[in-house]
C-alpha cells in the first residue's frame, strides 16, 4: 500500500517539474485585480507558476494566450464548497469536484468538513490535501471542524488542523448550538487567526422544517423554516465575536435582518464576514410552488422572500457581505427524486456559478464586475488567510479569463461534477471561464 | 352561403306529437289500468319532447301518466373517444319501471348506440313490462339493429348535412332544419 | 342550481388540488356530483362508465374512510379497483415511491389515487406516471376531494356559497382539509374564518383571504357553517397548547355555544371525531350536524372526480 502511494506521488510529481520550467503569456486582455487595483488592458508574463510582470511589455513565452476582449482575473476563489470525500464518493470526490471547480473557473476552493467521518483531525485535513494534489488540479483548502465529530460538544484540535492546513473552522451544515462552545472556539481560534464559519440556525425554531416559512410554506403546507432562526444565531455569534474578538464568519446568510445585524456590527469594528450564494441573490422561495415541489429548490439555509434577495443584494453591493460562494452540495439523483419533505438539502453550484451572476446581477447592473471579482477574489482570500487572489508580482500564476459575451444553456448533464441537482438547469446565461490557470498551468480547456 | 332547409316549423311539430300521442293512446290505453303507462325522455332533447307527449296524453286520457328523465352519459360505449367529458345530466326515475309500459322519446334516431345504452341504463332500474321508442325524426343509417314503435317523420340527408333539432325550451324556437356540416374545431 | 354551461371543456387529467382550479371548474364538479347521487339512490346502485378500467388506491399513510369512499366509488362505476398501501417504513427501506409507482403503472393502470404525509407527492407522481393522479390528502397541502365534498354538502344545504360565512375551526397549520376549503370557499365567494389558537393559525392564511379569529365565541353568532378539525393529540406535545382541557374549553363545539349560533348553521367534521375534545357528542349527532351526509356527498364526489379525470380531453 505504502510504495503504490509513493510511486503515484511521483508520476504526480514529474511533470510539474517539468512545467515549472515553463513561460506563459497571457496578453491583450482586460485585467482586473481589485486586491492591486488594477483594470486596465495589458499583459501578464507568468514564470515558473509565478507572477513574473503585468505590464505593457512583451516578452517571448513558451506558450502565449490572446485574450483580446476578455477579461483577466486573479484565479477565483469558492471558499464554501461540499466534496463529499471522504464518505459520499458516489455524489462526489474532491478528484471530480476540483475538475467542477476548474470548469467553473475557480483555481481555488475550500472544502466544508462535513463529511463521513468528519474532517476534525490533523491526518484527515491531510487526507483532503492528499488527494487534491493526486487531482492536481485546482488548489483546495481544508476547512476544519469546530467541534469533535461536528457534535458540537468539545472544540476540535484545532492547532492539529491548522498544522494539517485548515485555513478556517465550520461545523457547516449544523449550527453550533451550545453558545459556551461557540464562544471558546472564538477565543481559542484567535491564536490561528482563522475564523470560525458558522452556520446560523436555532435548531429548536427550525425543527422539521423544509423551506422557508412564509405564505409560500403556508400555502404548500410544507413546514417552515422562520428567517429568526437564522437572525437569533447571527446576533448571538455577533455578540460572541466582540466579547471574544475572535474572527467571525457568517456562512450563507439569507435574510434581510441578518445582513442588517452584520452591516451594523462592522460600523463597530467587530471581526466579522459574511458570504452569500447565488441561489439566495436569485431565486425565492416563489420557486418551489411554481415548480410544483421540486426538490432542487430545497437547500438549506432556505430561499428567502424578493425582500431578502433584495437586502443581500444591497449589502454585497456596499460590502456589508463580504464574498460570493457556491455553497456547492452535491446529492445524488435517487436521493433528490424523492418527496419533498424527505429529500436532503443541498444545491450544486459551482459550475452555474459565474454564468448565473455574470447575467442577473452584472449585466442587470446590480453590481460592478469588479465588485464581484473581488468577492471572488481577495475578500475570500483574506477571510481564509490564504496568498491567493492577487495578481501581485511574485504570486502564484492562479488566473481565470472570462468571455462576458459567451452565450450558454446552463446543462447540468454536461458539468464535471458527479451530481445533477442544480435549480438553474435550463436558463440561458452570457458569460463563462474560458480558461482557467493553475500556478501557470492552463488546464481550462 | 348555402341556407339552412327548415323541415318542420313550429305548427309541424305540434302536428306530429298530437299524431304520436293518437298513436301511443289507441295502442296503449286498454292496459293503462294494468300496465301503467310511463313516459322518459332521454336527454337533452327527448327531456321536453317527452314532456310535450304526456301533457298531450294526460289530457286526452284524463289520467296522470308517469314521467321520467333519463341521461345516458355513464352508459354510452364511446367515452374515451369522444373528447371532453360529457356532462352528466340528470336521471330521475322516481317510480318503480316493473311491469309499467315505458315510452321512451328522443328527437333524432340515428346510429342506435344511444337508445341501445339507454335500454342498458333503464335495464337497471327493474323489468318493465314492454319498453317502446318514440322519436320525432328518423334519419336512417342504423349501426345497431334497433327501430323506433313511432316515427314523426323519416329524413334522409347527405353526408356533408346534419339535422339540428331546436325546441322553444332550450333554443326559443320550435323548428328542424338540415344544414351543411360546418367545419368546426 | 345547476347551470350548463356553453362551450366548457374540462381538462384535468389529475386532480392535485383545489388551488389549480377555477370557481367554474369547482362548480363544474360539484354539478357532475350532484348527478352520481341520483345512482345511490338507484336499486342497482353501479354504472358501467369505467368498466374495464383500473384503479389503485395507494394509501402510503394510514386512511379508512377516504380509502374506502373512493373504492366504493370506484366500484358504483364498474372499474376495478385494486388497495396498495405500504407502509411508510417499508418503503424508506429501499423502494421509492417513485419505484411503486412505476411499477404499478406498469401493470396497466388507468388512476392513482394517493395519500401520503409529504406535501407535493401527487405532483410528484403526476410528473413520472401517465395515469390519472388523485390527491387523496398529501401532508398539510391539499386533500381536495374532502374540500368538494364538504363545499358540495354546504351547497346542498345553504342553496348558495356566495355570501356565506364559513368557521374552520382548529389545527389550520397542519391541515390539508382548511387548505382545500379556503382555496374553494373563497373561490366561490364565501368568507372562511380560521378560528383557533394562535399557535395553530400561520399568519400568512391571511394572505389567502382568510379572516382569523382567536375568540370563537366572538365570532360565533354571526356564521353560516362550522367547519371543525380533527385535534390531533400529539400536536399537544410538540408545544402547540398546553392541554387537551384547555383546548376543548376554548375552541370545542358544545351545545352551550351553539345557542348564540344562527338557527340554521350547519356542524361539519371530517372525521374521524374525537368526541368531547373538538366536539360534544350531542352536537356532533344534533340537528345541525351534517356529517353523516358529508359521508354519503363524498361517495358522490369521488364518483364524479373519477369519472371526470378519466374522460377529461388530453393536453
Amino acid at each position: 500500500m505504502a510504495w503504490q502511494l509513493e510511486w503515484q506521488f511521483c508520476i504526480w510529481l514529474k511533470p510539474l517539474l517539468a512545467n515549472n520550467m515553463t513561460t506563459l503569456l497571457i496578453k491583450n486582455g482586460r485585467v482586473i485585480d481589485p486586491a492591486n487595483k488594477i483594470d486596465k488592458v495589458t499583459n501578464i508574463f507568468i514564470q515558473d507558476g509565478k507572477i513574473k510582470s503585468v505590464g505593457s511589455q512583451i516578452s517571448k513565452a513558451d506558450r502565449t494566450l490572446d485574450t483580446k476582449g476578455l477579461i483577466v482575473t486573479p484565479g477565483l476563489i469558492d471558499m464554501h464548497v461540499h466534496l463529499r470525500e471522504p464518505g459520499k464518493e458516489d455524489e462526489e470526490t474532491i478528484t471530480s469536484g476540483v475538475s467542477a471547480a476548474i470548469n467553473g473557473g475557480f483555481t481555488s476552493v475550500a472544502c466544508m468538513p462535513n463529511t463521513d467521518p468528519a474532517i476534525d483531525n490533523e491526518a484527515l485535513a491531510e487526507f483532503v490535501y492528499l488527494q487534491a494534489k493526486r487531482a492536481g488540479k485546482s488548489n483546495v483548502f481544508a476547512i476544519g471542524a469546530v467541534t469533535k465529530g461536528r457534535k458540537g460538544e468539545e472544540i476540535s484540535e484545532m492547532g492539529q488542523l491548522y498544522r494539517g492546513g485548515a485555513v478556517g473552522f465550520s461545523d457547516d451544515g449544523e449550527s453550533i448550538k451550545n453558545s459556551e462552545v461557540m464562544r471558546r472556539a472564538l477565543e481559542y481560534s484567535r491564536m490561528f487567526n482563522k475564523p470560525i464559519i458558522n452556520h446560523c440556525e436555532d435548531t429548536d425554531l427550525v425543527r422539521d422544517g423544509v423551506m422557508n416559512e412564509g405564505y409560500i410554506s403556508t400555502v404548500l403546507g410544507l413546514s417552515g423554516i422562520p428567517a429568526v432562526a437564522e437572525e437569533i444565531m447571527v446576533y448571538r455569534d455577533i455578540t460572541l465575536a466582540k466579547l471574544t474578538q475572535g474572527r467571525l464568519h457568517i456562512a450563507h446568510i439569507t435574510t434581510k435582518k441578518s445582513v442588517e445585524l452584520v452591516r451594523r456590527a462592522k460600523e463597530e469594528s467587530i471581526n466579522v464576514t459574511a458570504e452569500v450564494t447565488p441561489h439566495h441573490l436569485i431565486l425565492t422561495d416563489d420557486y418551489i410552488r411554481t415548480s410544483n415541489f421540486d426538490t432542487n429548490y430545497k437547500v438549506n439555509p432556505p430561499l428567502r422572500t424578493k425582500t431578502d434577495v433584495q437586502a443581500l443584494r444591497e449589502a454585497l453591493k456596499d460590502g456589508a457581505i463580504d464574498a460570493i460562494v457556491s455553497d456547492h452540495a452535491p446529492h445524488s439523483e435517487e436521493e433528490k427524486d424523492v418527496e419533498f419533505n424527505i429529500a436532503p438539502f443541498g444545491m450544486i453550484g459551482m459550475e452555474s456559478l459565474l454564468g448565473v451572476i455574470l447575467t442577473e446581477l452584472v449585466l442587470k447592473k446590480v453590481i460592478t464586475l469588479n465588485r464581484m471579482i473581488e468577492a471572488l477574489t481577495v475578500k475570500p482570500a483574506q477571510i481564509l488567510g490564504i496568498p491567493k487572489g492577487t495578481l501581485s508580482v511574485g504570486a502564484d500564476a492562479d488566473i481565470t479569463v472570462i468571455d462576458l459575451n459567451k452565450n450558454w444553456e446552463i446543462d447540468p448533464s454536461t458539468f464535471k461534477s458527479k451530481s445533477r441537482n442544480c435549480p438553474f438547469a435550463g436558463w440561458k446565461v452570457k458569460g463563462k471561464a474560458v480558461h482557467t490557470i493553475v500556478k501557470g498551468q492552463v488546464i481550462l480547456p | 352561403m348555402p341556407k339552412d332547409k327548415v323541415i318542420l316549423n313550429q305548427k309541424d311539430i305540434k302536428n306530429i306529437l298530437e299524431t304520436l300521442a293518437g298513436k301511443i293512446i289507441s295502442q296503449l290505453s286498454n292496459e293503462i289500468r294494468t300496465n301503467p303507462m310511463a313516459i322518459i325522455g332521454i336527454h337533452r332533447l327527448g327531456v321536453p319532447l317527452a314532456q310535450r307527449l304526456k301533457a298531450i296524453i294526460e289530457k286526452r286520457v284524463k289520467e296522470k301518466i308517469l314521467f321520467g328523465t333519463l341521461d345516458i352519459t355513464l352508459y354510452r360505449d364511446d367515452l374515451n373517444t369522444v373528447g371532453p367529458s360529457p356532462i352528466v345530466k340528470d336521471t330521475d326515475i322516481s317510480f318503480d319501471i316493473t311491469g309499467k309500459n315505458i315510452i321512451l322519446v328522443d328527437d333524432v334516431l340515428y346510429t342506435g348506440r344511444t337508445i341501445r345504452s339507454a335500454l342498458n341504463e333503464l335495464a337497471d332500474f327493474g323489468r318493465p313490462k314492454r319498453i317502446q321508442l318514440t322519436v320525432l325524426i328518423d334519419r336512417g343509417e342504423r349501426e345497431l339493429p334497433i327501430q323506433a314503435d313511432y316515427v314523426g317523420r323519416l329524413c334522409k340527408i347527405k353526408q356533408d348535412e346534419i339535422i339540428d333539432v331546436k325546441l322553444k325550451e332550450s333554443d326559443g324556437v320550435d323548428e328542424v332544419v338540415i344544414r351543411k356540416k360546418r367545419n368546426r374545431i | 342550481m345547476k347551470s350548463e354551461k356553453k362551450g366548457f371543456v374540462w381538462g384535468h387529467k389529475h386532480l392535485l388540488g383545489l388551488e389549480y382550479l377555477t370557481a367554474q371548474e369547482i362548480t363544474h364538479i360539484l354539478d357532475t356530483g350532484e348527478s352520481f347521487k341520483e345512482v345511490s339512490r338507484r336499486n342497482i346502485k353501479k354504472v358501467p362508465t369505467l368498466r374495464g378500467k383500473v384503479v389503485v388506491n395507494m394509501f402510503v399513510e394510514p386512511s379508512t374512510r377516504t380509502r374506502m369512499s373512493f373504492s366504493l366509488a370506484a366500484k358504483r362505476l364498474s372499474a376495478d379497483i385494486v388497495d396498495f398501501s405500504p407502509s411508510l417504513s417499508s418503503l424508506s427501506k429501499g423502494e421509492t415511491v417513485k419505484d411503486t409507482a412505476r411499477n404499478i403503472e406498469a401493470m396497466g393502470v388507468d388512476i392513482v389515487i394517493i395519500r401520503h404525509t409529504a406535501p407535493g407527492t401527487a405532483h410528484m407522481l403526476s410528473r413520472i406516471i401517465n395515469a390519472s393522479v388523485i390527491n387523496a390528502g398529501d401532508g398539510a397541502h391539499e386533500h381536495p376531494s374532502q374540500g368538494l365534498l364538504d363545499i358540495f354538502t354546504i351547497r346542498q344545504k345553504k342553496g348558495e356559497i356566495k355570501g356565506l360565512k364559513v368557521a374552520v375551526v382548529g389545527d389550520i397549520l397542519h391541515s390539508r382539509v382548511a387548505r382545500s376549503n379556503i382555496w374553494g370557499l373563497t373561490k366561490l365567494g364565501a368568507e372562511v374564518i380560521a378560528v383557533g389558537p394562535p399557535t395553530l393559525i400561520p399568519e400568512h392564511i391571511r394572505d389567502l383571504g382568510v379572516r382569523v379569529s382567536y375568540d370563537l365565541d366572538a365570532v360565533i353568532p354571526e356564521i353560516d357553517v362550522i367547519n371543525i378539525l380533527r385535534i390531533q393529540l400529539e400536536r399537544q406535545r410538540s408545544k402547540f397548547f398546553p392541554t387537551v382541557r384547555e383546548y376543548a374549553r376554548l375552541f370545542g363545539i358544545n351545545s352551550e355555544r351553539l345557542k348564540r349560533a344562527k338557527e340554521d348553521v350547519l356542524i361539519m367534521h371530517p372525521g374521524p371525531i374525537n368526541r368531547g375534545v373538538e366536539i360534544t357528542p350531542d352536537v356532533a349527532d344534533g340537528k345541525h350536524s351534517v356529517i353523516l351526509e358529508q359521508v354519503a356527498n363524498g361517495l358522490a364526489i369521488r364518483m364524479a372526480i373519477l369519472y371526470l379525470v378519466k374522460t377529461a380531453i388530453s393536453e
